[in-house]
């Protein structure tokens, strides 16, 4: 029944996807300046019953409907109401519809808010962004369709990935798919901008709340990715430089360079066919970190959703996508201008954009690198973490020092004042950074030049939030949160990676370990029923002999029946000043079990850290409202 | 004309690439060692955990009748379990020698486990940043691999070495 519902939803979503771009092609040849309204009319329909066939999948979710397939693979009756809700984008076959959900809600949005705008640029961006929607629609009803029946109906289902029923997973997905598929809107409206000539300012303006919307759901979804992965995975990182994690980070690049190159683009009228660029490679390089990620070509400790077939698919789109961006870009490149003053704002957020191209392009020589060497040569290698810290950390100390610097130049030309106060807040950031290595342990000459960079950042962007209030300018404050808050991140992160223990060990029950100045005592071991898991609880007393400080440490193995397998889940003491981490994992054949501790110094704080960037973007974007 | 390169530039870039993950996407991607049995293992250069002067190299693996390379370490729990599997072995049958890598471990460790354990290895190398581990094809330890005089693959055990396969071991090594 919700299978039939489902299918007929999308095949209509699909004729009226057509049909506007059928309607939108006979509007552009009239004459008049108005979009008729026919287009408004089955935007909205379109719009109403892509929503309705998301509500289905997520009502055969809620009931535990077994006749979809989707459902009997991805749910279970046991799971807690909030996961069963959460699986419907858990999978691949969900999760595709959620994109075209985003892609039809974007693309009616953007057509109602931008009555102010060219006609012919509306219309194409409109005709641009059905055509990828078609595209879309065309994948899930030929190779994804998450309304296929099953038949004769299962009683049960297969179950969710445990280590996906997680809240922060369960709001990931949504929100990377926000920012990653909501770039497609200025993807179109960049093509139609080439096609009808409709650029510059006006165009900057028509875009700037898409990017500026999708920047901040990409920045909020990497964070919470990597909250997950902490608290979750058990490993103790946050980051691990792993290729589906590279793979979010390639549009997030380009993205933040768009932000920034879109304000040149709108005080100076300059950079144009640098933002057209940026604003097609946002969107590429999303769906093809999606290939990457989904097709099962990387190799990766998350690649939960891989499958050949739908790869072929993908990138066969891709590929469509790639060919007429270039195309029409080449055909309608028209050779700009730009002469700025070399000490004005625009050669600084210029700057910014050279440091963000060198970041995507390193990342993405280490996710492609090792797949062109494998189809090529047959080798098989692995970029890790040392590559991209060797590459990338140098870089980040004069990104920083630019940071705080470059909003401080006006535009077009500026004066020599500023640069006395620079110098006493370097001599600062100098001192700080001093007293930190001779009262907290030293560390090397790159980490000193880290520290002396971050807290110049963080001490510039005080003295700016004081000034910004003494003035009471506001719009200056969401540029200040973000950059103040990627300081204290890289602070935050030195310091925890300077100054954190991490032991591994083997424990029996009874045991006691010693080491530095701390004492865990393997105390006993409890075993508990819940509704979906079976939970094997380890009870250890940790002992600071520094201060004498007590506290109990319960990790879990927690045993799930549907499907049947093992998650290791970290007890994590979290203060304001540190964290203290342990996992617990079971030995085959040996009453021992695996214990990792780690005491992570300022942990909630890299958390804290990385939400102000993003917060910095939604303040922002409620300031503009008003 | 400047222009006319760099489009042609683009293009054939943009093309290998999307030829290549095409490519890509027919291959097997998981990583699998099984192949390399009735392979050679490669050279290498494995210095003792206690002297840093001395040191063996595939050519001292040709003496022996057969050579079980093991690896492992301290904090690898499966490690403990394979442990009594390799000190019976040694005594068992006199033909087969083992030579450990003590892989990612400190040495101090290493040393205490083994005082702990019992030493089973004719050799004990050390392996402090896993590289010498990746020339065998190693991804995650308890790994052993047996070979013979010529240096040929006969065996390779992923995971802890069990009952079965230590009999194993036992008859392909008579």
């Amino acid at each position: 029944m919700l299978s039939n519902i489902g299918i007929a939803l999308v095949i209509l979503v699909s004729i009226l996807s057509s049909l506007i771009i059928y309607t939108a092609s006979v509007n552009l040849k009239t004459s008049k300046q108005v979009i008729s309204k026919n287009i408004y009319t089955l935007s909205l329909f379109q719009t109403t019953f892509t929503a309705l066939s998301f509500f289905t999948l997520i009502i055969g979710f809620i009931n535990s409907d077994f006749s979809l397939i989707n459902v009997y693979e991805n749910s279970h009756t046991a799971k807690p109401f909030f996961y069963k809700i959460a699986g419907t984008w858990g999978n691949h076959e969900g999760s595709l519809l959620l994109w075209i959900n985003i892609l039809v809600i974007f693309s009616y949005l953007f057509l109602i808010f931008n009555h102010s705008h060219d006609k012919k640029f509306r219309l194409y961006t409109l005709i641009i962004q059905n055509t990828l929607i078609l595209g879309f629609l065309f994948f899930l009803l030929l190779n994804s369709n998450p309304f296929n029946s099953i038949y004769p109906i299962p009683l049960e289902g297969l179950g969710l990935n445990p280590i996906l029923q997680d809240p922060a997973l369960a709001i990931h997905p949504p929100l990377l798919y926000v920012g990653f598929v909501g770039c497609s809107i200025y993807f179109s409206a960049a093509m139609a901008s080439l096609i009808s000539g409709y650029g510059g300012k006006l165009f900057a303006k028509s875009i700037k709340t898409w990017v500026k919307i999708s920047w901040c759901f990409q920045t909020l979804g990497i964070i919470v990715g990597s909250i997950w992965a902490y608290y979750e995975l058990g490993w103790g990182g946050f980051w691990f430089w792993d290729p589906v994690e590279n793979a979010s980070l390639l549009p997030w690049f380009a993205i933040t360079a768009l932000m920034h190159s879109l304000i040149v683009l709108e005080k100076r009228n300059t950079l144009y066919t640098w933002v057209i660029i940026l604003c097609l490679s946002v969107f590429i390089l999303s769906v093809t970190g999606t290939f990457l990620v989904r097709s099962g070509i990387l190799n990766s400790v998350h690649t939960f959703a891989s499958d050949p077939s739908r790869g072929i698919y993908i990138l066969l789109y891709l590929s469509l996508m790639i060919f007429s961006a270039l195309i029409i870009f080449f055909l309608k490149y028209k050779k700009e201008t730009n002469n700025f003053n070399l000490r004005s704002r625009e050669t600084f957020i210029l700057a910014n954009n050279w440091f963000m191209v060198f970041f995507l392009v390193t990342v993405l020589i280490g996710i492609l690198y090792p797949i062109f060497l494998d189809v090529l040569t047959n080798v098989k290698i692995s970029v890790g973490p040392p590559f991209f810290n060797i590459v990338i950390i140098p870089l980040v100390i004069p990104l920083m020092f630019l940071m705080a610097i470059g909003p401080k130049f006006g535009w077009i030309k500026s004066q020599n004042k500023i640069l006395y106060k620079i110098l006493i807040l370097i001599c600062g950031a100098i001192v700080i950074n001093l007293f930190i290595f001779y009262f907290f342990g030293a560390y090397s000459l790159l980490s000193n030049l880290i520290f002396i960079a971050a807290i110049f950042l963080i001490l510039h962007s005080f003295s700016d939030i004081i000034k910004s209030i003494k003035k009471k300018v506001r719009f200056e404050l969401p540029r200040i949160i973000s950059h103040l808050g990627f300081g204290l991140l890289v602070f935050f992160i030195g310091i925890n990676h300077q100054f954190s223990i991490e032991e591994d060990f083997n424990l029996k029950v009874g045991e006691v370990k010693k080491m530095n100045n701390y004492e865990i005592n393997f105390e006993e071991l409890k075993t508990k029923e819940n509704k979906n898991y079976k939970a094997v609880i380890g009870i250890f007393k940790l002992i600071n002999h520094r201060n004498n400080l007590t506290q109990n440490l319960k990790p879990e193995i927690r045993i799930y029946s549907n499907p049947e397998t093992l998650t290791y889940e970290a007890a994590i003491k979290t203060k304001i000043t540190s964290d203290l981490y342990l996992t617990m994992s079971n030995v085959s054949r040996s009453d021992y079990y695996n214990i990792k501790f780690q005491h992570k110094p300022f942990m909630i704080w890299i958390w804290i850290s990385a939400l102000m960037i993003a917060l910095g973007g939604f303040i922002q974007l409620i300031l503009k409202k008003k | 004309m400047k222009n006319n390169i760099l489009k042609i530039v683009i293009f054939s870039f943009v093309i290998f690439s999307l030829l290549v993950f095409w490519q890509g996407l027919k291959k097997n991607n998981n990583y699998d060692t099984k192949n390399l049995i009735g392979s050679k293992i490669s050279k290498f250069h494995l210095i003792e955990i206690n002297n840093i002067n001395q040191y063996i190299s595939e050519e001292d693996l040709k003496k022996n009748k057969f050579t079980l390379i093991n690896f492992f370490a301290s904090w690898c729990a499966p490690c403990r379990t394979e442990h009594k599997y390799l000190l019976s072995l040694t005594s068992k049958n006199k033909d087969i020698k083992i030579v450990g890598i003590n892989f990612k471990d400190k040495k101090k460790n290493a040393i205490n486990f083994l005082e702990e354990l019992g030493n089973p290895y004719n050799f004990v190398g050390k392996d402090e940043d896993g590289k010498i581990s990746i020339l065998f094809g190693i991804y995650g330890i308890p790994e052993s691999i047996l070979i013979d005089s010529d240096l040929t693959i006969i065996k390779k055990i992923v995971g802890p070495i069990d009952n079965i396969q230590y009999n194993e071991i036992l008859k392909l090594v008579q």
